[in-house]
């Protein structure tokens, strides 16, 4: 018999802190070259989800499975080999060079008591220019920009040469214009062969890059699919408690536009 | 100069530094010894056919060669925990201190010399109270699982507090004519009174502390991201982190044993190190090492030699300490915006 297991399956899992269920019955699973946008409004449990993905947190139930293994039975340096991951916010501590942070990320190939070799830093200067940040390699990381940041942590990552990349809220602190560019840039990863799993506030992110749309509300997943089928006018009517517009742009893009609400305070 | 040639003469200096600073050791003291005479004796043993005189031979290795170890290890002792302890709890302003080892031994000291008063005894309480109280600051981060580092630091400035109350205990009925004053005297830090089977004592733990900090220094980068990016490179957080601190609680039991509490080196120093060769453990720790001997050296060659009554390092270490430490702050230190 054959099995045919895939890279990435999350099988009916569910998560509770201190008795209280944070999300559950959430099922999935995602293949090579997959981008899954997870979209849903604040506070419904995405950040605990994605730290349960990549092992930070212990699901209270269900199964998550990496090519098939189960991720509890899993070294996290074993872990780190498949998965990389970009929190959502980074708290800054002492000023470290560029290339410092981006080397970090041959964590996992290295013994404990070992420092990154020539090969690594290699590896590391090769991230950077593949993201084509060569010039930042001698800079402190805690003087960069939000945008640059961000890149710097994939840059990270991708020295952990991992088949799956988990990222937060990844354009959470970038401006408008970076915004797009790192969604380029997930993109470009996405057709090299990783696959990616990101939650984003923005429904517009799903249509820019992902093939794969989950909707999270109340603890559950509501919807799960295609960008076209999933972002609709309804599901995010449900989802975020406003009226939204879907407008088609002339290249066949669709954009979210919010409606008003009207809201009125009595001041 | 370029970024690179600055790195390499940083590290020329911080490699011939410490080497410079402990022959001139020699030099200093009441009794003039030339340098000639230091090379000689220094080398007698493995040249027996060199002449020197007995005199010479007794200063230079019963008095002078004791106290010049002591400083050279204790000041490296204290500047690596310290610059680990900073590095993996996310903190500047951390010394070694920070959980509990100091007071405890304090209160280890100060108890051996109430019932005892025999040096050893003082030493190897020291030591043992030193681990004590980290281990009871430790257990008690983890019957609170929840919360972590900021838990693991509170226990500790409680159980500082704790210990704190108990040397004072002691203080208030030790006998006020030659117990007292000795308890005093050691908790201000001397290495006046520092002798061969003190240091034979702790080249153990020290050692040990030293070759755990020296090996794990690359992670403490890894460690000073944060936990949570700590695992997500295949760290784990909790076990490494316990490795170094058990580390640097041997480094810093052992020498607060052989020398009383010495404040100042275990904060300033790693702040000196960092804005020489940056933040990088790898480099940063080593550093550290050589900054620590050479600062307690030059410290205590002040102590010994600038007035006839010696004063206690514990004191100058602080006085000599708080200026360069203001003087770093002055600068614009970029980490702490």
């Amino acid at each position: 018999m054959v099995i045919d297991n895939k890279l990435f399956e999350v099988r009916n899992i569910s998560f509770s802190y201190d008795d209280e269920e944070i999300f559950s019955g959430i099922s999935f699973s995602i293949d090579k070259g997959d981008v899954l946008c997870i979209l849903g409004p604040n506070g419904t449990g995405k950040t605990t989800l994605i730290k349960c993905l990549n092992g930070l947190h212990d699901i209270s139930s269900g199964e998550i499975l990496i090519n098939g293994k189960n991720i509890k039975k899993l070294s996290f340096r074993e872990i780190s080999t498949h998965i990389g991951y970009i929190p959502q916010s980074h708290v800054p501590s002492f000023p470290f060079k560029v290339i410092d942070v981006v080397v970090m990320g041959r964590a996992p190939y290295l013994n404990l008591t070992d420092s990154p070799k020539k090969e690594d830093m290699d590896i590391a200067v090769n991230a950077l220019k593949t993201l084509g940040i060569e010039h930042l390699r001698n800079k402190e990381y805690t003087n960069l920009s939000g945008g640059e940041r961000q890149l710097v942590f994939l840059a990270r990552i991708l020295c952990q040469q991992p088949d799956i990349l988990i990222l937060d809220e990844p354009t959470s602190h970038l401006d408008f214009g970076n915004q797009i560019k790192l969604l380029e840039i997930i993109d470009n990863l996405a057709k090299s062969g990783l696959s990616i799993i990101m939650s984003s506030h923005f429904p517009d992110h799903a249509f820019l890059s992902s093939n794969k749309v989950a909707i999270m509300k109340n603890k559950r997943f509501i919807d799960f699919g295609t960008p076209d089928d999933v972002v609709t006018e309804k599901n995010l009517r449900n989802a975020y408690s406003i009226e939204v517009k879907l407008i088609e742009l002339d290249d066949k893009r669709k954009v979210c536009v919010p409606l008003k609400t009207n809201l009125e305070l009595d001041l | 100069m370029n970024d690179e040639n600055k790195e390499i003469l940083s590290i020329v200096l911080l490699i011939f530094l410490p080497i410079v600073l402990f022959f001139a050791s020699f030099l200093l003291g009441r009794y003039p010894i030339s340098p000639i005479d230091v090379i000689n004796t220094l080398l007698c043993p493995i040249f027996p056919q060199l002449e020197v005189s007995p005199t010479i031979t007794t200063i230079v290795f019963e008095i002078r060669l004791p106290r010049i170890i002591a400083a050279v290890v204790v000041g490296a002792a204290l500047a690596m925990a310290g610059a680990a302890f900073q590095s993996i709890f996310k903190n500047p302003l951390v010394s070694p201190d920070l959980l509990g080892v100091s007071n405890g031994a304090g209160f280890g000291a100060a108890l051996a010399i109430l019932i005892s008063g025999a040096g050893v005894v003082t030493q190897i309480f020291a030591f043992i109270f030193g681990i004590i109280s980290v281990s009871i600051t430790y257990f008690i981060s983890r019957v609170y699982k929840a919360g972590g580092i900021l838990i693991l630091v509170l226990s500790g400035v409680a159980i500082s507090a704790f210990f704190n109350a108990l040397i004072s205990a002691i203080k208030f009925i030790a006998d006020p004519d030659d117990k007292l004053p000795e308890i005093v005297y050691w908790l201000m830090g001397s290495l006046a009174s520092v002798n061969m089977d003190n240091l034979i004592m702790i080249i153990v733990p020290i050692l040990i502390g030293m070759i755990i900090l020296l090996s794990l220094r690359w992670q403490m980068n890894l460690l000073a991201m944060g936990d949570e990016e700590a695992q997500s490179l295949g760290l784990n957080p909790t076990r490494v982190r316990l490795l170094i601190i058990a580390g640097c609680t041997l480094l810093t039991s052992a020498a607060v044993s052989v020398s009383g509490i010495i404040g100042w080196i275990g904060l300033v120093i790693p702040h000196m190190t960092r804005m020489i060769v940056g933040p990088d453990n790898k480099i940063l720790i080593p550093a550290a090492l050589s900054l620590g001997a050479s600062f307690l050296l030059l410290i205590d060659n002040i102590s010994r030699a600038m007035i006839a009554i010696e004063i206690p390092i514990g004191i100058l270490t602080a006085i000599i300490g708080v200026p360069i430490f203001l003087y770093l702050l002055k600068r614009g230190y970029s980490e702490w915006s």
